[in-house]
């Protein structure tokens, strides 16, 4: 398989007021085409910038992004994102939030009618036909996404950036939302790269797990191939001895090798006895 | 009455109604008899005030009276009215005649020049204020978009916008009134100077609220819009109509909304010093005049000018409620 997306050794430094501040430490992956890439790491360890970084939002410090031999300097369509909070524009049906991106990509080469069929094409990918003529504001939060991944794929991008895609949606809707991912995987066999953290959902839906390490300075911790026969079947793999294992793994990485090591309420409980001992020591 | 007082403070948000009716009906009577009843209290003090103060023009206008002369001022317009009428038929027949007597010649329309009427002066009020607000409109909306989307402009022109905010339009009518007088020279003009006048310090006054709230609204436009507009490669131009302009239509109409307030309550100071025929002529001329009657004419033109302000917000709040997509945001 031929490699399409380079992420070649990328710093991340944001200026503060305190001095720079390094996200990101060498971050260096390969991706080959059709691959699906979970990003899983503890919050704040830089996931979302890596992505960003990857969509053009943000400019890496050192090294770059290499796209089918291109250096990404700049957001586009082909690389198209999912982001967290659908970020459907409210004031559009859902078909129009698709239409403004087929608009955009398929100006010059598709006919009118080519652009209605294309756009509820992927309407119905997801399931959304039924209520394309919807405003984000009178369907769901499950459906909002639906409508959501929709207009990525309707970029037809070489490469679909989900950042958490399903991480405000509840459990059930969320094991749909997956299903339903899978089946479109299936049908389309996009590369993509997707932040989680949710292990069952990372190990469920890709072919590697890039582990990241806790930031400062966060990078790839350890990669994971996951070898399980696709179509996978969330049932079937809950018995599964190969699928408890590449859990566990995980597990192990972000509880043990990684684990945060303080967390904010003992933070907090550790100022008040502090202060007591101050009190006492007045008394 | 001061048990039912008595009632609405203590229970606030109970109904005071409480007879065994159903739910939607009282809530009905009680949307339509507690204004009623506040409407009651008021008149009912209002007159009492009114009774004991006395003015050299004679005792202030009460109810009574201010709705005696409200009766009197539309039928003083219907008089006029027939009397216009009228002067244009006779001048007809006048110039039929001549016409017969002497076919050469050309018949001249003389215009009708009676005195504008309390209606009439509604009407150019109306006029001069959507005039000036809709030129304030044509400027501020591109230019709080302008502002809200750069930085550095907005940085630039803040200053400004604070400084000239809060001047009063009592300051800038002297100047805008000299500025008209030497630019707007023409021998037929299109409409009067006093009317320029006083459209142009509403224009002034209301411009600043709408630059500042559009400027807000399109500042704080949500990053993740921003980003789709990125992905998609939007040129600038299409970003601004497909994006950031319905983003910021909510932002745009409160300050659509809090500026016509200012344009009508500054279009009544404008009028009186400028001179333009208007509400603020009307009460203008009613002091000067001082009859008997002036009074209580002015405070009928004070409740209309009220009611008017009242509609104009009411009617710009329906205009936002179909034209904006934000049907969640807070509208009162």
């Amino acid at each position: 398989m031929s490699v399409l997306l380079d992420i070649s050794k990328i710093d991340m430094v944001f200026p503060t007021p305190k001095g720079d501040f390094t996200a990101l430490k060498e971050v260096d992956l390969k991706i080959n085409k059709g691959e699906f890439i979970s990003l899983i790491g503890h919050s704040g360890c830089g996931k979302s910038t890596v992505l960003n970084v990857v969509a053009g939002l943000y400019q890496a410090s050192k090294g770059g992004v290499i796209l089918n031999g291109k250096h990404v300097t700049e957001p586009g369509p082909e690389r198209a994102v999912v982001f967290q909070n659908h970020s459907l524009l409210p004031w559009l049906t859902a078909y129009q939030n698709v239409e403004l991106a087929v608009d955009q990509v398929f100006a010059k080469t598709k006919s009118a009618a080519e652009k209605k069929e294309w756009i509820e094409h992927n309407l119905k990918l997801v399931h959304m036909d039924h209520a394309m003529h919807k405003r984000p504001d009178e369907i769901s939060g499950g459906m909002k996404q639906r409508v959501g991944i929709a207009r990525a794929l309707a970029m037809q991008p070489e490469i679909l950036l989900m950042d958490e895609p399903f991480g405000a949606l509840d459990a059930l809707t969320r094991a749909h939302m997956q299903d339903s991912l899978m089946e479109i995987q299936e049908e389309l066999n996009n590369t993509v790269i997707m932040i989680t953290h949710d292990v069952d959902e990372a190990v469920l839906l890709s072919d590697r797990i890039v582990m990241m390490t806790n930031g400062p300075a966060a990078t790839i911790g350890e990669i994971l191939d996951v070898e399980l026969e696709r179509p996978r079947d969330r049932l079937a793999l809950a018995q599964d001895t190969r699928y408890n294992h590449y859990r566990s793994e995980v597990l192990t990485f972000l509880y043990e090798k990684q684990r945060k090591v303080e967390s904010i309420e003992v933070k907090d409980k550790s100022k008040k006895a502090e202060k007591q001992d101050k009190t006492s020591d007045v008394a | 009455m001061t048990s039912l007082i008595a009632q609405l403070i203590t229970k606030k948000n109970e109904t005071v109604i409480n007879a065994n009716l159903p739910p939607f009906l009282v809530n009905f009577l009680q949307a339509v008899t507690l204004p009623l009843v506040g409407i009651l209290v008021f008149m009912l003090i209002w007159s009492a005030a009114a009774n004991s103060i006395d003015t050299s023009l004679g005792k202030f206008p009460g109810p009574k009276a201010v709705s005696e002369q409200m009766v009197n001022l539309v039928q003083e317009h219907v008089e006029s009215r027939e009397k216009e009428q009228a002067f244009y038929q006779r001048q007809e027949k006048r110039n039929a005649a001549r016409v017969a007597k002497d076919p050469d010649y050309v018949p001249k329309i003389r215009a009708y020049t009676g005195k504008e009427t309390f209606i009439d002066q509604i009407g150019t009020s109306l006029i001069t204020v959507m005039s000036g607000f809709i030129l304030a409109a044509v400027i501020a909306i591109p230019l709080g978009i302008a502002v809200g989307l750069s930085k550095p402009l907005n940085t630039a022109i803040n200053p400004i916008i604070q400084i000239f905010k809060p001047v009063s339009p009592l300051a800038w009518l002297p100047l805008v009134t000299m500025v008209v007088s030497a630019l707007y020279v023409s021998d037929d003009p299109l409409v009067a100077k006093s009317f320029l006048n006083s459209m142009i310090t509403v224009t002034l006054c209301c411009l600043w609220p709408m630059v500042i709230n559009t400027s807000v609204g399109v500042a704080s436009l949500n990053s993740d819009w921003v980003n789709v507009s990125r992905v998609l490669r939007l040129p600038a131009l299409k970003h601004v109509q497909k994006i950031v302009l319905p983003a910021s239509i909510p932002a745009i109409f409160t300050g659509m909304r809090l500026s016509l307030g200012i344009a009508w309550m500054v279009l009544i100071a404008a009028e009186m010093l400028a001179q333009n025929p208007g509400l603020g002529k009307f009460v203008w001329d009613e002091f000067q005049n001082g009859s008997s009657q002036s009074l209580s004419r002015i405070m009928t033109a004070v409740i209309v000018i009220g009611i008017i302000g009242f509609l104009l917000d009411r009617s710009m709040l329906q205009l936002q409620k179909w034209l904006s997509w934000d049907k969640s945001s807070e509208v009162r």
